[in-house]
């Protein structure tokens, strides 16, 4: 399950950023043409956080739908799957959106300011 | 921006703060893939990452290949959950190899193979065949560093393949049919593989060979050389 390595990677990504503030949640797209299953990121989530100091924060995964270019007629068009064929019946076609995997944002707790 | 529901409403938590990353979740993996990539590249060394699902003859590949072409020096990378049995071949057959245990994971990752490349130190002008763990899902999503990606698969697994795991088929360059010598006995069609690879990778390069017959294998000599040829 490669959901687990992948999950391991966000969770140090947000660790490093964080640099030492408290979490609350992340927040990440997952396109549709990307491979990973949201539900199995949620599930490895618990696990790969548990005992770090991500343990109990919320992960927020937002869908990206496909999207296609198509080089033969130009027209943009939808995709959800890796069967990837214009409407117009050409495959020669550029996913423009979905194949992507990011870590968007993250929810920190705001730093006491110096009074 | 509210980071639980994406709204701008900042206001109902005043303790805390969103930052923006917008990063890519396999950046490290991709940024150490190329850095590899490049370190190969000024010493000559062609990587190819092979992939298959468990048995379908990745080892046996590239075990007739070291005997046989005898004026190219070849090292590999072997990928598995556990055991030395794979790279214990590789050496038998007359190449420098050097096992991966992954333990719990089901793929080879960019520093896995960095460490390994390392550990290894192929000569230059060589060619560096890593062999993944055995999985048709999980190594498809990782750059490792190589010049090119092949999917071995053999004619008991079935025609159908590639639309069950797209992902694999569509980030191959190269489809390696393998246990042709069993044909009369399986119903797989090669042409229906070669339709279902195509439909997710129109420029894939699928050949059907046996291992163990030797049946079309300089057609395989003849793509690494091309494949080695080509910058």
């Amino acid at each position: 399950m490669h959901e687990l390595a992948i999950t391991q990677s966000i969770v140090d990504l947000v660790a490093e950023r964080a640099a030492g503030r408290r979490v609350l949640s992340v927040r990440v797209s997952v396109g549709r043409l990307s491979g990973v299953v949201p539900e199995a990121m949620s599930f490895c989530y618990d696990v790969a956080t548990a005992g770090s100091p991500l343990e109990g924060t919320t992960l927020v995964i937002e869908e990206v739908d496909g999207l296609l270019s198509c080089r033969t007629c130009g027209a943009e068009s939808p995709a959800d799957d890796l069967v990837l064929l214009c409407p117009c019946g050409s495959a020669d076609v550029a996913v423009v959106e979905g194949q992507d995997l990011r870590v968007t944002a993250v929810e920190l707790e705001r730093e006491a300011s110096c009074a | 921006m509210c980071v639980t529901c994406g709204c701008s409403d900042t206001a109902s938590r005043p303790d805390t703060e969103v930052l923006l990353l917008e990063e890519r979740v396999l950046a490290k993996n991709d940024h150490l893939a190329a850095h590899t990539r490049a370190s190969l590249a000024a010493e000559g060394i062609v990587a190819l990452n092979v992939m298959s699902s468990p048995g379908a003859g990745k080892t046996s590949l590239l075990e007739r290949t070291i005997r046989e072409r005898e004026d190219t020096t070849f090292a590999v990378i072997e990928g598995d959950q556990e055991t030395s049995f794979d790279a214990d071949r590789i050496r038998a057959a007359g190449a420098r190899a050097v096992q991966v245990n992954t333990g719990a994971g089901c793929h080879l990752d960019a520093d896995m193979v960095h460490r390994a490349v390392h550990e290894l130190a192929p000569k230059p002008g060589s060619v560096l065949f890593v062999e993944n763990v055995g999985n048709l899902v999980c190594p498809a999503l990782f750059d490792l560093g190589e010049r090119a990606k092949v999917v071995v698969i053999s004619v008991t697994e079935g025609d159908d393949k590639p639309l069950k795991y797209p992902h694999m088929f569509a980030a191959a360059d190269l489809v390696v049919v393998n246990k042709t010598d069993l044909m009369p006995y399986v119903d797989f069609d090669v042409d229906q593989l070669a339709k279902h690879a195509r439909s997710l990778n129109p420029g894939i390069d699928v050949l059907p060979l046996s291992v163990r017959s030797g049946e079309r294998i300089d057609e395989w000599y003849g793509w690494l050389d091309r494949t080695c040829r080509t910058t």
